[in-house]
């Protein structure tokens, strides 16, 4: 594979600004297609593969395999009656979805899809749009979204959507700070916060030598800063909304959260939102940490043309589908959490970790900078995080068995078989007037 | 996920009930004598019944005879809770299960079916399944 | 999900006083499978105090069986709890023959503890698969309605139903059993044992699922003595109280060396869900020995020939089973008439539920759900 061919191709800041208006429109046509497909296929492929999962067929009904499933339900949606509810904020009720749904898509405007390639004549990006800080505009998109949410759950006046609305508010924005954090190891790595140039650092490893053999660090962000792809991902879950993180719409118990009181077109909305949300993390995660477009390392080790053309394309969508697999297979498999443990996750756990881990990474990288030897350190911290997770393993095997021996006891206090009959205890205190306890605050339970 | 579904496709495929599914009631009306037992033992009254006496031309060197006539016979599969004890009660064996199940409508009212399609379904009946080996065998066959 | 009233909700009204909001879970909320009300103060997100509210399904059935011949009253028996409706059917019938002292016949005893059996697996089952669905996990319920299907399928080619048997009658079941049913069961169990071990894995082991109902809504033992509260809730708190094994009826006094009672210690939603998972295999065990007793057991009748009008004796007399979802009793007066005088229903759930009233304060919403899944109730036993 020559260096020179495929720096070619690839993308970087400067690539931008020079495309004829009708390109752009088109780019942009493209991006909001693509995302509307998404959906419906995803749509299609989560029932089918949940079905599958769950020893069913899936819907098999509408075309072949059903495909046409995810369409007729969209048309059927946005046709029903359109409900809304006496005494709601018409204005606010109107504007949340479509605060919901827009900074969805426009997320996706900064994800660079492919490298660049000649349309008409013109060589351009396959991207919509670059800028300098061009990762934070997802942050910045999901954060408006969440405006959508609260909106909805606070116009609709009703105590479930209401709780719902909260509940949102509050998940997105503490793990945006995690999702934040997250990003910063690769900004250091890749010293930009261009999405193009992201995906360029990922190109090739770093070469350094350990015990005289020349190595090459794994080029995927995924590897080398395999903390932050594990906290993203935890965000990733966090910010969509979906099992096991789906509070702000858990059905057992806010019924269906804030959009409870919504129907038709807007109800489509939000279910919109939520599935572009998917793709778009799913897509920005294939940014950051997966090498982007790029051909992952066995085909571009045989075949030296695999980051040419339009087949760059082609990985992005297989890289997308992978997460949006992976979404689906959690979806199937995880109970929810509960709210105040997905707060623990996340303040507790997630923030701290990545604070932590920034540390690490600035640390070797300044010590790089300055041409140190950074062996040994990795050496030190390996061992103080390997005990950590021995001492937190221990940590809970003792609180464990604990817990244990003092229920036991209670457990035995009394016979119920006195005499050969069963025999409830006829001296209760609750003959007399004394109330019981109440059931333990369940917090404390938790964490006996 | 490798596994097979286990959903029947039930418009293509149909089925297979035991020959006891309690789908249907049945009515094989040459056998009812209009003796009301069945109307009466249901726990809640879902059979309607309507006959007239009818007197038989005597037969030579006899008396008249006067039987009775079945006018109507309907169940209301709306009201009916498909317990089975009109089956049981009946003493001439004219009311049967039938497996049959596909006869659901739009509207409440059309459930309640006649004696024309009650007789239809006794086509659908299947033989009783063969009693356990530690079984008694059927009355039918003792008193033989 | 109806509102009853919003008070204050957030700050800003009056010196930024917070209120507590009250809010109305049901009698349509997808948590309480039926028309079970709650009305809960919250605070927060957390219960201050709850109080169920129920009756919307009452459908009289103890008035309706004073108007019903016996055999009419088991149409009615298995209504009342419609997951249970063998083991309910059962308990009508026991006090009529206890009543005219008849002798049942030993192949119709046996059928009857292992339809009971099969009857139990198929309510746990279905709550073993509702459970994890209410606090979130779809798939373990489809998993679970695989098993039912099986154990429903032998169900249906002895009785004819899925739901509502009608198979019992007074002095045996209603018909013989159908030639190879026995070597179906056995296979039916063998699957459900085998598939069982799916719902375990999935679930049991799951860290979502224990950190959502370990050490949430602790039943002490003395709540559990005070309310009534029986099956296997009361045994996931350490009450070690089966009727099966401490007064036997059926043929489970011949039983209990196959017979193995579940019991926890905690009393959280983790041990009763435990109890249920752990009472399926201990059922299974059960089934497959009434199985094979009922292999050896010499020809024989399987019901008693009844007299066209079946009158009981005056006198009265209290029968009751160990129901899959707990205690089902029937208190039976009877004036010598063909229908009781007084029939009088102790149904397991409307004792278990009432203790949601203790248990549910101090909990947040979400842990609402996951007890009120594990209290495992179904609606039409609490109103009967």
């Amino acid at each position: 594979m020559s260096e020179t061919h495929v720096l070619a191709e690839g993308a970087t800041l400067n690539s931008f600004g020079h495309d004829p208006w009708w390109i752009i429109g088109l780019k942009a046509l493209v991006v909001f297609v693509f995302l509307l497909l998404t959906v419906l296929i995803t749509v299609w492929a989560e029932r089918r593969i949940i079905g599958r999962m769950q020893l069913r067929p899936g819907p098999n009904r509408a075309g072949p395999f059903g495909i046409l499933q995810a369409l007729f339900d969209g048309i059927k949606g946005a046709l029903k009656e359109d409900i809304v509810p006496r005494g709601v904020d018409k204005v606010v009720f109107f504007l949340a979805p479509i605060l919901a749904a827009a900074p969805a898509m426009v997320s996706f405007s900064v994800i660079p899809w492919g490298g660049v390639v000649s349309i008409g004549g013109h060589k351009t990006p396959l991207q919509l749009a670059d800028l300098p800080v061009a990762v934070l505009l997802p942050l910045a998109m999901a954060s408006i979204g969440v405006y959508g949410f609260v909106l909805a759950g606070w116009s609709s006046m009703s105590p479930y959507a209401l709780l719902g609305g909260l509940r949102s508010s509050a998940q997105v924005i503490s793990y945006e700070i995690a999702m934040g954090l997250s990003f910063v190891a690769v900004f250091l790595f890749s010293g930009t916060l261009s999405t193009s140039e992201i995906v360029a650092a990922q190109a090739h490893g770093t070469a350094f030598k350990v015990a005289g053999m020349t190595l090459h660090t794994p080029s995927w962000y995924a590897v080398l800063l395999l903390p932050s792809f594990i906290i993203y991902i935890f965000t990733m879950m966090g910010e969509s909304g979906r099992i096991p993180f789906d509070l702000p719409e858990g059905e057992g118990e806010l019924v269906a959260g804030y959009h409870t009181e919504y129907s038709s077109l807007k109800f489509m909305m939000f279910y919109l939102a939520e599935y572009v949300n998917m793709t778009t993390l799913s897509a920005l995660c294939t940014t950051l940490f997966l090498g982007g477009y790029r051909a992952p390392w066995p085909i571009t080790w045989f075949w030296s043309g695999a980051n040419s053309g339009w087949w760059p394309v082609l990985w992005f969508l297989i890289k997308i589908w992978m997460f949006t697999f992976f979404f689906i297979w959690l979806r199937a498999a995880l109970p929810r959490v509960r709210y105040d443990q997905l707060m623990k996750l996340g303040w507790k756990v997630l923030i701290p970790v990545s604070l932590g881990w920034i540390l690490f990474v600035s640390v070797v990288r300044a010590l790089r900078n300055e041409h140190h030897d950074v062996g040994p350190i990795m050496i030190v911290a390996a061992i103080i995080v390997v005990l950590l997770l021995i001492a937190s393993f221990l940590w809970e095997r003792v609180s464990a068995s604990e817990a244990q021996p003092e229920e036991a006891e209670a457990a035995a206090e009394q016979d119920p078989m006195a005499g050969g009959f069963p025999v409830p205890p006829l001296d209760a205190p609750h003959y007399h007037g004394v109330g019981n306890g109440r059931a333990p605050n369940s917090a404390e339970a938790t964490r006996a | 996920m490798t596994r097979r579904s286990i959903t029947r496709q039930y418009p293509e495929v149909q089925p297979d009930l035991p020959p006891r599914s309690r789908g249907v009631i049945a009515l094989f009306e040459e056998n009812c004598t209009v003796c009301m037992l069945c109307a009466r033992e249901c726990p809640d009254w879902c059979i309607y019944i309507d006959s007239h006496k009818e007197t038989l031309p005597a037969p030579t060197g006899g008396r008249a005879r006067t039987r009775n006539v079945l006018d109507r016979f309907a169940i209301d599969f709306a009201l009916c809770m498909y317990c089975g004890i009109c089956i049981e009660a009946c003493p001439f064996d004219a009311l049967f299960w039938s497996p049959e199940f596909e006869y659901a409508e739009y509207d409440i009212a059309e459930l309640t079916h006649e004696r024309e399609r009650l007789r239809e379904w006794m086509w659908t009946v299947p033989p009783p399944p063969a009693h356990d080996p530690g079984a008694e065998p059927p009355k039918e066959l003792k008193a033989r | 999900m109806s509102t009853e009233r919003i008070v204050g909700v957030g700050a800003g009204t009056k010196d930024l006083a917070t209120e507590d909001m009250t809010l109305n879970i049901g009698p349509q909320h997808p948590s309480t499978h039926g028309v079970l009300r709650l009305r809960i103060t919250l605070d927060g997100e957390r219960i201050t105090a709850a109080e169920p509210i129920i009756g919307y399904m009452h459908r009289g059935a103890e008035k309706l069986f004073e108007v019903r011949d016996y055999r009419q009253i088991i149409v009615l028996a298995n209504r009342h709890d419609w997951l249970s409706a063998f083991a309910s059917e059962l308990g009508v019938v026991l006090a009529v023959e206890r009543m005219l002292g008849m002798e049942v016949p030993v192949r119709a005893v046996w059928a009857r503890t292992l339809l009971a059996e099969l009857n139990r697996v198929l309510n746990h089952l279905m709550f073993l698969g509702s459970y994890p669905l209410e606090v979130g996990a779809i798939t373990p319920i489809f998993y679970s309605f695989r098993e039912r299907e099986q154990v429903q399928r032998v169900m249906e080619e002895i009785s004819g139903g899925r739901l509502h048997y009608m198979f019992n009658r007074v002095g045996g079941l209603k018909e013989e059993l159908p030639a190879g049913w026995l070597g179906r069961v056995t296979d039916a169990v063998a699957a459900v044992r085998h598939g069982v071990g799916d719902i375990d894995r999935l679930i049991r082991g799951n860290e979502i699922f224990r950190a959502r109902t370990r050490g949430v809504g602790v039943l002490t033992r003395e709540q559990i003595e005070q309310y009534g509260v029986s099956g296997p809730i009361a045994r996931a708190s350490g009450v070690d109280f089966d009727l099966r094994r401490d007064e036997p009826y059926l043929a489970y006094g011949e039983l209990q060396d196959v017979l193995r009672v579940v019991t926890r210690t905690e009393g959280d939603c983790l041990a009763r869900f435990e109890c249920l998972l752990d009472q399926v295999h201990a059922s299974l065990d059960l089934a497959d020995a009434c199985v094979a007793r009922l292999k050896e057991l010499p020809p024989g009748p399987i019901n008693v020939r009844l007299p066209k009008v079946l009158k009981v004796p005056e006198g009265h007399t209290y029968a009751w089973t160990e129901n899959p979802l707990g205690i089902n009793g029937y208190y039976l007066v009877s004036h010598g008439e063909k229908t009781p005088w007084r029939l009088k229903l102790r149904s397991a759930s409307f004792n278990n539920i009432q203790v949601l009233r203790e248990m549910l304060p101090g909990h947040l919403v979400a842990d609402m759900i996951a007890i009120l899944g594990s209290m495992f109730f179904v609606v039409g036993d609490i109103d009967k």
